[in-house]
């Protein structure tokens, strides 16, 4: 056993159980953070603190809602919203937290696409990203559920459609997941445990993974710069800061963080008490009524884009590209052959590749939520077959780089 | 020991997926509660009736004899003949996305809003994404009525002639 002394304070009696000094070092006081990065990097922490926020919020409103299809509607919509005091906050902090966690998350992720910081070691970094992503959409569907209004109903119905694959008519699968032959109570109680339990811890593991796959190949920089971090540390610690390429997380860092995580907030919270509509889909006001369809099924803003990948084909084609959307940016470190993880604007090609593929996402939004008629569908087609094109030509694009 | 750890994990681990898979599985009370009997009777022409059946509703389209005249022979195999009244009764999920396509009496056809599908009034596709015919359910005919979920002589003909999805 350890050998413990009497202690001299709180701090020391903690630190002789718990090595809270040790602790305090590597994961804060000498977590090395390059100088030369912008606001863009901050976006991490941004979203550290929606997913609290969400986390917090959710918790108030696991307290009055009743995952029930007969009282499920209303526990949201008169218990929380009119007889809880401060339902309504938790409500709308919640829903505009989902969907700018989204936002966020895109910005976070365009960051990394154009500064390369997918590239040579960091490659962990991207993939367990991805898999957050895909674990906040699912976090995100399961939830859109809950109210057991019309558009969650029927998102519910076309969403598990899916799983029939098409053609190969998987009618048993659909059933199975939604334990009924249209949603119902035991899809309701299901969805609910992923909401609250399954998915969050899930979450909870990956964002560990997440900042785990950091800790060794280290941020990237606003320059791509490759510097020797132990180097540098050494340098900080030395007492000749100013020379140092790197400072260390807390406090440096922080304070630089969490001033943008501030000016976030600001807006976040005007969202919240002046614009939460934007987060809430009028149709989901009516009750869920598995005998009549709403006019146009729309999804949240933050999945138009691969919707209406899938919208434009016949079915199995459909299917196919929207599969080949939800893996593709996986697969970036290796579709981009370019050895150079420095800023697109210093890539030649990619740089025009890059701001293709953000337009291409903006149209793909844009006719995901008007209706399927007229030159609105072509518009969606073309910009479906450019996503699948910019993908094919991007190793051909990319493998003659010139080395910067 | 790590042989017999290993074989005593992975029976547990069959075992345990094994129930895990068999409790997602839908109830048997939602399995059983299978069978809805429509009465025809009040059947008006080329009116919309929509019930419903497992959930799922079920359109019930008594054709007029203007319209009976004019179909092919593919629409006519659809048709459900109850004394002497032709019908159109299927499942009334587009066949895309599972999204309820809606009749329009002046073109006798339905519109699937969702992704713009069309069906003709013998529940057939006519424009795309919709990759087939909307589902005809088992049903018995009964004099005036049909019992769903009950697979009768004429259903069994038509499964034949495989005509029903
Ligand atoms: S669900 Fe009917 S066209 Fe897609």
């Amino acid at each position: 056993m350890a050998h413990f002394t009497k202690a001299t304070s709180v701090h020391d009696w903690l630190n002789q159980r718990l090595a809270i000094d040790t602790l305090q070092r590597v994961l804060s006081k000498e977590y090395w953070i390059p100088k030369n990065i912008n606001f863009l990097w901050a976006m991490g922490m941004v979203l550290a603190f929606t997913f609290g926020i969400l986390l917090v919020s959710g918790i108030f409103l696991l307290m009055y809602y009743q995952p029930n299809v007969d009282t499920a509607f209303d526990s949201v919509n008169y218990t929380i919203m009119r007889e809880v005091d401060f339902g309504w906050l938790w409500r709308h902090v919640h829903a505009v937290a989902a969907s700018v966690v989204f936002l966020i998350i895109y910005i976070h992720m365009l960051t990394g696409i154009y500064y390369g910081s997918y590239k040579k070691g960091r490659e962990m970094i991207w993939i367990s990203g991805m898999l957050l992503f895909v674990a906040f959409s699912a976090e995100a569907f399961s939830g859109y559920m809950l109210p057991w209004g019309q558009m969650s109903y029927w998102a519910g119905m076309v969403i598990t459609n899916l799983f029939s694959l098409g053609s190969l008519e998987f009618n048993g699968l659909v059933e199975w997941i939604r334990g009924d032959y249209v949603p119902g109570q035991a899809f309701l109680d299901r969805f609910f445990m992923l909401h609250v339990l399954l998915i969050p811890l899930a979450i909870l593991g990956v964002i560990g993974l997440h900042f785990g796959a950091l800790r060794i190949p280290h941020v990237n920089n606003q320059d791509g710069e490759e510097f020797d971090f132990e180097e540098e540390a050494a340098k900080y610690k030395a007492g000749n800061k100013k020379e140092s390429k790197v400072i260390a997380f807390a406090n440096d860092f922080l304070s630089k963080d969490m001033f943008v995580v501030s000016i976030y907030l600001i807006f976040f919270f005007y969202l919240v008490f002046w614009h939460f509509g934007f987060a809430m889909d009028p149709i989901n006001f009516d009750p869920a009524d598995g005998l009549k369809t709403p006019p146009h099924i729309y999804p949240e803003w933050y999945f138009l884009w691969s919707y209406e990948i899938l919208r434009p084909f016949p079915k199995d084609p459909g299917l196919v590209a929207f599969g080949f959307a939800q893996v593709i940016f996986f697969l970036l470190p290796w579709f981009d052959r370019s050895p150079n993880a420095v800023p697109a604007s210093r890539r030649g090609l990619f740089f025009f590749w890059f701001w293709a593929m953000v337009i291409d996402l903006i149209v793909l939004t844009a006719m995901g939520k008007l209706p399927p008629v007229g030159v609105y569908s072509l518009i969606g087609k073309v910009a479906a077959y450019a996503f699948i094109a910019l993908w094919v030509i991007l190793p051909f694009i990319t493998r003659n780089e010139k080395r910067v | 020991m790590g042989k017999v750890f290993g074989a005593v994990a992975g029976v547990g681990a069959v075992g345990a997926l094994y129930a895990m898979k068999k409790s997602w599985d839908p109830l048997p009370s939602v399995k059983a509660a299978g069978f809805t009997t429509i009465d025809l009777s009040a059947a008006e022409p080329n009116k919309l009736m929509v019930e419903k059946w497992r959930g799922k509703p079920i359109f019930v389209l008594k054709k007029t004899p203007e319209m009976v005249a004019k179909q092919s022979a593919e629409q006519t195999a659809r048709d459900i003949v109850v004394n002497g009244d032709s019908f159109l009764i299927c499942i009334g999920l587009c066949t895309h996305l599972g999204c309820i396509p809606a009749y329009r009496e002046a073109k006798l056809d339905f519109k699937c809003a969702c992704h713009g599908g069309e069906f003709d009034s013998s529940g057939i596709e006519t424009k795309a994404p919709p990759p087939s015919p909307m589902v005809i359910p088992p049903f018995n005919v009964k004099g005036n009525t049909v019992v769903l979920g009950e697979e009768g002589e004429a259903y069994r003909k038509m499964k034949e002639a495989g005509v029903l999805a």
